[in-house]
C-alpha cells in the first residue's frame, strides 16, 4: 500500500531515530511511504498561539501538497503533534466552510488550494496496527521481545482529540498493549499510558514539566518497566533528554530508556539495533536491550577531521560526510 | 441551539474565534475540565472559574490569568467535558486574544511561541538550536545553566543540528501566510 508520509521536523533531528526505525519498519511491511514533497512546520502548539489564520494556512500548505500527489488518500504521521495539528485542520475545515473559505484563500496566495476530507490522516501506528495487522506483524516476529517488560506510553494527540469518533478510548487505548504483546513483550498495564508528559512546559514553565515527567517515570518504575515505549517525539524528548533534570530537580534515581514503538518492532524483526537508531537516546537501552540478546551499537568514534583543499572555500561539511 | 450571548461582546468575540466556540454558552460549570487538567495546581483559575469570569464580561482579569498559558494541551478536559465545549482551543483563543492586547501576566510563553513562529516563518522548519539559543540566552539565562549538558547530549548523539533546514517554497509559504495575517486582523 502507498501513503503520503509527513516526517515533521522533530523526526528530521531530535527524532531521527524515529525516521530511520518507521521507514525500515514500513519497508519490511511492504508499506511504501512516499515523503510529502517540500512539506512545511506543522506550527506545533505555537502557531495557533499568536495567530489562528496563520496557523491553519500553514498547515493547508502541507494538506494541499499531500493531496497533489499521484492517487494519494491516506497522509501518515509519525508525530502525535503534526498528526493532531494535520487532522484537526482537515477536521475544522470539513465542519466549517467558512474557515475552509478563508484558508483557501490564502493557500490561493501560493497557487494552492486544499479540498477539506480528500486525504485521510493517519498515525503511523493506526497504520500499523489496522493495516498490517498485529497477527501479520507476530508473523514476522524472529526475535521476540521476551522478558523484556515495556510501558506503552501513548500521550496525548495520539488518542485525543476524538475526531470524527476514531473509535479508540482516549483515556485508555489498548492498540500498543497489543502490538507490543505480538511482539513478544511483556506489557504492563500502564495507569498513565495517556497521561501528559509535559509539552513545551520544559521551556517555559520546567517545574511544571518535571513533575508531569517524574510521575511517568515512577509509574512506569513501581511497575518494573525495563523501557517506556512511545509513539511521540516530544514525549520521547521530554522523557529521555529530560530524565537526568529531574533526578536532579526531586533527587530521583530513575534509569528508564524511552523508546520508539517502531524500534521495539524492528527488534522483533530481527534488524540491527544501529539500523534502527538506538544507541542515541540519551538514558541508555543497553541492560534493556542485553534482555534480548541485542546489543546497543557502541558510539561511533569521532571521524577523523577531513583535510581541507587550499583552494576550497571554507564550506560547513555536510552530515555523513568525510 | 445556541443562546443569545448579545450584550457580551468579550464572550462573543471568544466564541467567534474558537471553531465549535458556541458551546461555551452551555457551561454546566461541573468542573470536570480543573478536575482533568494536569497543571490545574499551577492556574491562577481553573478552566471552570475562567468560564465564568468569561460569562461575567471579565474581559481583563481573564487575560491578565496565567490560567491559559499553563494549558499543556493534553485535551483530557475536551474529551470528558459533557457539553462537548473545545476547551482546549479557547485556552489558544484565549492566549491569542492576551498577546494581541498584551495583557499576558508574563513574556515567557508567549516569547516561546513568537521565537518558534520566527524560525518557521524564516526557513519554512522549526529550528530547535535557534529557538533554544535565541530564547534561553534572552530568558533567565542562569536558571538554564543547568540543562547546557542536554544540548551536548543532543548534540553528541546527532540528534540537533546546528544549522537550520530550509523548504524550497518558502516565498511560497510566505506569500501564503502573509494573506493569512491580513485576514487575522479584518
Amino acid at each position: 500500500m502507498r501513503y503520503g508520509y509527513y516526517p515533521g521536523c522533530s523526526l528530521t533531528h531530535s527524532a531521527a531515530p524515529y525516521d530511520l526505525s518507521a521507514r525500515a519498519v514500513s519497508n519490511a511491511f511492504g508499506l511504501q511511504l512516499d515523503e510529502v514533497n517540500d512539506w512545511n512546520c506543522c506550527g506545533a502548539t505555537e502557531y495557533i498561539t499568536i495567530n489562528k489564520a496563520a496557523a491553519y494556512a500553514l498547515v493547508g500548505r502541507n494538506l494541499a501538497l499531500a493531496a497533489s500527489q499521484d492517487g494519494q488518500t491516506d497522509l501518515v504521521a509519525p508525530c502525535s503533534a503534526c498528526y493532531l495539528n494535520l487532522r484537526k485542520v482537515d477536521h475544522n475545515m470539513t465542519a466549517y466552510p467558512k474557515l475552509a473559505e478563508r484558508t483557501n484563500e490564502a493557500l490561493a496566495a501560493g497557487g494552492l488550494h486544499y479540498d477539506p476530507g480528500s486525504l485521510r490522516i493517519r498515525h503511523l501506528l493506526d497504520v500499523i496496527v489496522d493495516d498490517v495487522g498485529n497477527q501479520a506483524v507476530a508473523a514476522k516476529v524472529t526475535r521476540p521481545l521476551r522478558g523484556l517488560r515495556v510501558a506503552p506510553y501513548y500521550g496525548c494527540l495520539l488518542v485525543r482529540p476524538q475526531l470524527n469518533g476514531d473509535g479508540r478510548n482516549p483515556e485508555y487505548p489498548t492498540h500498543m498493549d497489543d502490538l507490543l504483546s505480538a511482539l513478544g513483550a511483556e506489557v504492563i498495564d500502564y495507569p498513565l499510558k495517556t497521561h501528559c508528559c509535559g509539552g513545551h512546559m520544559t521551556q517555559i514553565s520546567a517545574d511544571t514539566a518535571y513533575e508531569l515527567i517524574r510521575r511517568l517515570l515512577k509509574s512506569a518504575q513501581d511497575y518494573e518497566a525495563d523501557v517506556i515505549v512511545t509513539a511521540c517525539p516530544m514525549c520521547q524528548l521530554n522523557l529521555d533528554a529530560y530524565q537526568s533534570q529531574v533526578n536532579r530537580h526531586f533527587s530521583t534515581d530513575f534509569h528508564l530508556p524511552v523508546l520508539y514503538f517502531t524500534q521495539m518492532i524492528g527488534l522483533a524483526l530481527g534488524m540491527t539495533p544501529a539500523s534502527l537508531g538506538l544507541g542515541r537516546e540519551i538514558v541508555s537501552a543497553a541492560a534493556a536491550l542485553a534482555k534480548i540478546g541485542a546489543a546497543v551499537p557502541e558510539p561511533e568514534a569521532a571521524a577523523p577531521r577531513r583535510k581541507r583543499a587550499e583552494t576550497g572555500l571554507p564550506m560547513p561539511r555536510r552530515r555523513g560526510e568525510g | 441551539m445556541t443562546r443569545p450571548v448579545s450584550g457580551n461582546a468579550f464572550l462573543e468575540g471568544v466564541v467567534a474565534d474558537t471553531p465549535g466556540g458556541e458551546a461555551l454558552v452551555t457551561c454546566l460549570q461541573c468542573g470536570t475540565c480543573g478536575g482533568s487538567c494536569p497543571s490545574g495546581q499551577d492556574m491562577d483559575d481553573t478552566p471552570r472559574r475562567l468560564f465564568a469570569m468569561i460569562g461575567a464580561g471579565m474581559r481583563q482579569e481573564v487575560l491578565s490569568s496565567n490560567a491559559p498559558w499553563y494549558c499543556v494541551a493534553c485535551y483530557y478536559c475536551m474529551v470528558r467535558c459533557p457539553k462537548d465545549i473545545p476547551v482546549t482551543d479557547i485556552m489558544y483563543t484565549l492566549k491569542r486574544m492576551a498577546v494581541r492586547e498584551k495583557l499576558y501576566d508574563d513574556r515567557d510563553a508567549p516569547d516561546w511561541s513568537q521565537s518558534f513562529i520566527g524560525f518557521v516563518e524564516t526557513y519554512g522548519r522549526s529550528f530547535e538550536f535557534g529557538l533554544a539559543t535565541r530564547y534561553h540566552l534572552t530568558h533567565r539565562p542562569l536558571k538554564k545553566v543547568g540543562v547546557g549538558p542536554l544540548a551536548l547530549d543532543m548534540l553528541s548523539k546527532d540528534r540537533m543540528s546546528l544549522r537550520p533546514d530550509r523548504i524550497r517554497g518558502i516565498d511560497q509559504l510566505r506569500a501564503i501566510l502573509d494573506k493569512a495575517k491580513l485576514q487575522e486582523v479584518a
